[in-house]
């Protein structure tokens, strides 16, 4: 068996939604070069709902699939929805992740969480 | 295309005449080695020989090799065997920062066993001072352990003056010389070296043979205890198909190693002067001329390593990296970090180590790829973007929940 599922390889290969949002509305970053990836997600919100997600990764296949899925996964949702996925929920549907790749390079929910995080705590302080 | 294999410091293709040296014994002459009758001589026979071609590659005794199963058991052997045996004259060892793990792990065991450990540094292109090996020298110090090259970033160590440093302390000596052996010029007696490891599978050998060169009146504890073999030094039965392809491979090497070496140092040259010219913000890891015939290693700034090989090997193209994520332990290699390589910047370590078996076409084919490899990650990097918009690089800083995120054991 190949170190990385298909579905890891395809979204290694073939990210989706990499790239910035101009103006964003929220911005979540996690990760640490020092320890070899570094997730940072841009948002964009209209009403609830998360009308753009966007990442820029620094990292391992693992790090940059696990971004790209979360973007898609996340695209489209109402925030609260958004906000319940989970880095297990990630690794599910990716179909597995080396289990050493778990802990480091599966960070994209968490990056997500803190980019809706930053646009509410920024609409509350408005 | 056929796909190109630039990880020879993982392992080398076996050597078809090497190969077929070995066949015999897998199947017909099946004979153990310590028996007398026909069958076992037949086998000692081949037992000597291959002792002898072994020894011969680097100026030895055939009394003075015993055959191992591989690399790390012969550095085993060599630290916590002499370390063991010399223990009522002292307790102290020293080895580098850049040994290889079979070295450091078994020092670090007998730290645990009460034997003191010092580790000496290297500089920022993988040399070991003669001065801070002179100086950590104590009158308790009973071995040094000092590599001849690194396989990781290929610096080439002053071995002889090492040797004459330490023989001038009446201390003994071992190098790992895993990455030299068969692939430059070695002779155990300019080195000095009490102890020298080598192993076949490095130079288009088999896996499953190596050894280590003892001195003749080196004592060493043995690790496996039980039987007689390898004159009491390795007990168990001889791998013999193993150990006639490492005698075949020690045969081949001696007649051509320098041309072998020869041809693989003008395409290392060609990929150490063309990836800078073509790629921005590369750094070259390892000495720029004491350099092992084969090695390559650079950091690409603002990427990640595993990335790399992963896209190079879609492309049809093996290497390797030194970086956290490439790492079964998630931490940078430690020799990028004994060398003082930025921890964020030696995440984008990325090692070609060549073969006989390389051509000018494999070279221009990398040197043609690479390049869109590496665009496409800095694409996706926020290191990069930072770059970029700032002209500025980012303070690796404390990141985010780091201690949390990364408590991820070692190993």
């Amino acid at each position: 068996m190949a170190f990385y599922s298909e579905k890891v390889m395809d979204h290694f290969q073939n990210p989706r939604n990499v790239g910035e949002i101009a103006d964003p509305d929220g911005v979540g970053e996690v990760g640490n070069p020092i320890c070899g990836d570094m997730m940072t997600f841009y948002i964009k919100v209209k009403g609830n709902v998360l009308e753009d997600v966007k990442f820029k990764t620094f990292g391992c296949g693992a790090a940059i699939a696990v971004s790209s899925i979360v973007a898609e996964m996340a695209k489209g949702k109402t925030l609260d929805e958004a906000k319940s996925i989970t880095n297990e929920m990630v690794a599910k549907e990716l179909g597995g992740l080396p289990p050493n790749k778990m802990h480091c390079s599966n960070l994209g929910a968490d990056a997500l969480r803190k980019a809706i995080d930053s646009y509410l705590a920024k609409k509350e302080g408005k | 295309m056929d796909a190109i294999y630039l990880d020879n410091q993982s392992n080398t293709k076996l050597d078809e005449r090497v190969f077929v040296a070995m066949l015999p014994y897998f199947k017909d002459n099946y004979g153990n080695p310590q028996s007398m009758y026909s069958l076992g001589a037949e086998a000692k026979n081949a037992l000597d020989a291959a002792r002898l071609k072994t020894a011969a590659l680097i100026g030895a005794q055939e009394s003075e090799i015993v055959f191992v199963s591989c690399g790390s058991e012969a550095n085993n052997l060599a630290v916590k065997g002499a370390a063991t045996a010399a223990k009522a004259r002292g307790r102290h060892i020293i080895v580098s920062a850049i040994e290889h793990f079979s070295v450091l792990q078994a020092a670090k065991r007998l730290s645990q066993e009460g034997f003191e450990v010092t580790e000496i540094p290297v500089d920022r292109h993988g040399l070991v001072s003669l001065e801070d090996v002179a100086k950590a020298v104590r009158p308790d110090t009973i071995l040094v352990s000092i590599q001849h090259a690194n396989t990781e970033i290929g610096t080439i160590q002053p071995i002889e003056e090492i040797g004459r440093v330490i023989k001038e302390k009446n201390v003994l000596f071992h190098t790992d010389a895993v990455c030299t052996a068969g692939t430059i010029p070695l002779d155990v007696k300019k080195v000095g070296a009490d102890l020298l490891t080598l192993s076949g599978s490095q130079f288009y050998g088999p896996k499953g043979a190596a050894a280590l060169y003892i001195r003749k009146g080196v004592r060493v504890t043995p690790q496996i205890d039980g039987g007689i073999q390898e004159g009491g030094k390795r007990s168990g039965t001889e791998n013999l198909p193993a150990i006639v392809g490492l005698g075949k491979a020690c045969e081949i090497a001696r007649n051509e190693m320098a041309s072998n070496a020869e041809k693989m140092v003008l395409l290392r040259n060609r990929l150490i002067g063309r990836i800078p010219e073509k790629i921005e913000h590369v750094y070259l890891n390892g000495h720029p001329e004491k350099r092992l015939p084969g090695n390559v290693n650079f950091s690409v700034e603002f990427i990640e390593g595993e990335g790399m090989f992963l896209l190079l090997d879609l492309k049809g193209i093996m290497a390797s990296s030194g970086s956290a994520c490439a790492s079964k332990a998630l931490k940078m290699s430690h020799v990028l970090t004994a060398t003082g390589v930025d921890a964020a910047v030696g995440q984008g370590s990325l090692l070609f180590t060549l073969s006989r078996h390389n051509t000018p076409e494999d070279v221009d084919y990398v040197l043609a790829e690479l390049p869109a490899v590496v665009d496409k990650l800095r694409a996706m990097s926020p290191l990069y973007a930072h770059f970029k918009k700032t002209g500025q690089r980012r303070d690796a800083g404390p990141g985010t929940d780091y201690e949390h995120e990364h408590a991820h054991e070692e190993n």
